[in-house]
């Protein structure tokens, strides 16, 4: 469903071409960009005032084909239920990862995708929760998850995570070095001198500064932005072939996040490893993301190349995420919303989950709208998508 | 929590002091705590070198010197057959840590693993190991261990046993509440993220984290335990004679408290002051431990 999108060039080619180069964009590409990392990366001049353009050519991407190689990671079908609940949590996703893509998970607070990182981690607590249906396939290998767990094996070695809270997220009893050195060891057996050169190693990759004497340290000597370091240190070690970053930068300040996201996707790149990302951040999926999709309500609404779903969003809850983001240039004023807030998961209503919100809702919407193809692999769960051809009808 | 903004972290991480030296210049600064420390080390030394310091031996009688009154000779003075009080008190001394330190040993060697257990895995193992513990803790905790010991049949070690299984119930508790606070801490999460199997994860992660409050009951606990050690050896149900014990030297010393008040109070004292260093000592670990005041 996905490509992976050749490397990146870092030129920066921005320039106030942006919002002409993809007139249908209802939200200018400046304006999207304007969270806290891309406010960093200007202010350190690494961008332009107009983002990271270089991002959306687009023209370099047309006629490519869809790669052959079979996706590292692809979900399907997966639904989850918390005991004691009638309805879904998460009701029949759909995912797919390439080696070395980025995959960002959008969508606000609620709607699901910390809850899909965990089952696919394998983390939700047993018997919390009941999975009635779901295949996943990863590195070729199948398993039906309404059954099995991912072996244990798998976590912290092929698939490793980047948890959202780095103040909390290390032992606080042991110094870091011990505790990158236990994931080797866990994984890779090996004596513990390797296990240690290993650890001084990924805290040399992760640009901590005196990786020797940090070896030593315990976490509460770490600020915050080193501690997430040494977490990506810990989720590296064992060179992961997919990694999951549970909102990796929402507890760090603006310019450490901005930092952090480059020591991911430059690790990333490097290994080729291949990322699900969960954020709400929209800065940070066009910062980082090669394909994105749009989860609400526990269902992925829209999905497709990053370039694609913001050139062109087609879901009406897309749209909306689109416009409320803050914009520098262009005119104040108030910003968009949408109605409302996600209702609980009892409240849901049948259909589209989105209807009881959506400024679009019509009666068809009462049935659930599949998955469609829109076009180059972006596809939207809409019935009136793509929504232009609708609109005009309705004059 | 503070350290880790510090700018000094980031400038010289080898220059901040270690967490153990910081634990314990807090400690040093406790006055009480200090005392309580020097308290303890002070029996626990004693204890140490009776067989070497130069006392009477402490079963050896003497009907020319019955009940006399503290002298150069016998400095706490002597009991009802003439022995040496202050011997006795040095000897009763290692009968009173003994049964403080093992039974609470005892105690936390079974409670801790069934408390995190019944806290790590809930549901039913979780309602088993705590109605249990609810069960033993609705019986007052000397009145378990009188009856205990008076099954088990009176020996210090059975006065030991009964003693730690009564003390066990507080170690579960106190265990499974704080692997409960613990376990749904993100490092939790992120070891079993890293793929530890839950035997690394209870010995490594939750282990260590609960440790603090248990160290600080543990200590606590063996005040607790001294002076149940005394009461049962008071009640003939411990230490049998002719051995010394500060509690059934207390036993014999109640039928002269007119005659020779001497042998009521020197292992009056003694208890007093054991179980006053203990509890100082306590709490002073529990502040000096306190991460809220790190």
């Amino acid at each position: 469903m996905f490509r992976p999108f050749p490397k990146r060039s870092r030129a920066h080619r921005g320039g106030p071409g942006t919002q002409a180069r993809f007139p249908k964009c209802r939200v200018s590409w400046p304006d999207a960009q304007i969270s806290g990392v891309c406010r960093a990366r200007y202010a350190w001049g690494i961008d332009s005032p107009f983002g990271r353009a270089d991002q959306f050519e687009i023209g370099s991407r047309e006629g490519e084909t869809l790669s052959n190689t079979a996706p590292l990671l692809s979900l399907k079908d997966f639904r989850l239920r918390f005991r004691g609940q009638d309805a879904c949590t998460i009701d029949r996703i759909d995912l797919e990862v390439a080696r070395g893509e980025v995959l960002c998970v959008v969508g606000e607070s609620g709607c699901g995708k910390s809850v899909t990182a965990m089952a696919l981690m394998g983390l939700l607590p047993e018997g919390a929760a009941e999975i009635p249906s779901g295949t996943l396939s990863f590195e070729g290998l199948d398993y039906d998850l309404t059954r099995e767990r991912l072996p244990a094996d798998l976590r912290g070695g092929a698939m490793a995570m980047i948890f959202q809270e780095p103040m909390t997220s290390l032992n606080p009893v042991f110094r870091i070095g011990d505790q990158i050195a236990e994931t080797v060891l866990r994984h890779r057996g090996g004596t513990r001198a390797e296990a240690e050169t290993r650890a001084l190693d990924m805290l040399r990759r992760v640009g901590l500064p005196s990786p020797e004497a940090r070896l030593r340290s315990y976490p509460h000597q770490l600020s915050g932005g080193q501690r997430q370091r040494v977490m990506i240190a810990m989720a590296l070690a064992n060179d992961p072939k997919l990694l999951i970053a549970d909102e990796p930068t929402t507890a760090l300040d603006v310019t450490i996040q901005a930092q952090i996201l480059e020591l991911i996707r430059d690790l990333q790149h490097e290994a080729g490893t291949g990322t699900i990302m969960i954020t709400h951040d929209l800065g940070v999926v066009a910062e980082i993301a090669d394909a994105v999709a749009v989860m609400y309500g526990g269902q992925v609404v829209e999905t497709g190349p990053v370039a694609q779903v913001f050139d062109d969003p087609q879901h009406p809850y897309t749209i909306g995420l689109m416009e409320s983001v803050p914009r520098l240039s262009g005119a104040g004023g108030r910003l968009t919303t949408i109605d409302g807030a996600v209702p609980a998961i009892e409240a849901m209503p049948e259909g589209c989950r989105f209807r009881t919100r959506c400024a679009f809702a019509a009666p068809a919407c009462a049935a659930r709208p599949a998955l469609r193809d829109v076009g180059s692999g972006h596809a939207t769960a809409c019935h009136f998508a793509p929504l232009e051809a609708h609109l005009r009808v309705a004059g | 929590m503070v350290a880790a903004t510090d700018p000094q972290a980031v400038a010289a991480p080898d220059a901040l002091p270690k967490p153990e030296n910081r634990v314990w210049k807090k400690f040093r600064r406790h006055k009480s705590a200090m005392l309580g420390g020097v308290l303890v080390v002070f029996f626990v030394v004693i204890a140490l070198l009776a067989p070497f310091l130069p006392i009477a031996a402490p079963e050896a009688t003497d009907w020319s010197a019955v009940r006399q009154a503290p002298s150069a000779a016998h400095w706490f003075g002597t009991d009802e057959i003439g022995r040496d009080v202050l011997a006795r008190l040095i000897w009763g001394a290692q009968a009173s840590l003994l049964a403080g330190v093992v039974s609470v040993g005892i105690a936390v060697l079974v409670g801790v693993p069934l408390g995190i257990l019944a806290g790590y895995f809930g549901g039913w193992i979780d309602a088993i190991i705590s109605r249990c513990t609810e069960a033993l803790l609705a019986v007052p905790f000397l009145i378990l261990a009188i009856a205990l010991a008076a099954f088990l049949g009176p020996s210090l070690t059975n006065a030991m046993i009964a003693i730690g299984i009564s003390a066990t119930p507080l170690f579960i508790r106190l265990t499974r509440g704080q692997v409960i606070n613990v376990k749904v801490e993100d490092y939790v999460e992120s070891a079993r993220a890293i793929g530890l199997p839950t035997r690394m994860i209870l010995t490594r992660y939750i282990l260590p984290n609960v440790a603090p409050p248990i160290l600080v009951q543990a200590t606590l606990t063996v005040a607790t335990a001294i002076i149940a050690e005394a009461s049962l050896s008071f009640l003939g149900l411990g230490q049998q004679p002719p051995a010394p014990s500060w509690g059934s030297m207390l036993n014999v010393a109640k039928n002269f408290l007119n005659q020779a008040p001497w042998m009521a109070m020197y292992p009056g004292i003694s208890i007093f002051l054991v179980v006053l260093g203990f509890n100082l000592l306590g709490d002073g670990l529990r502040d000096a431990l306190d991460p809220r005041e790190r």
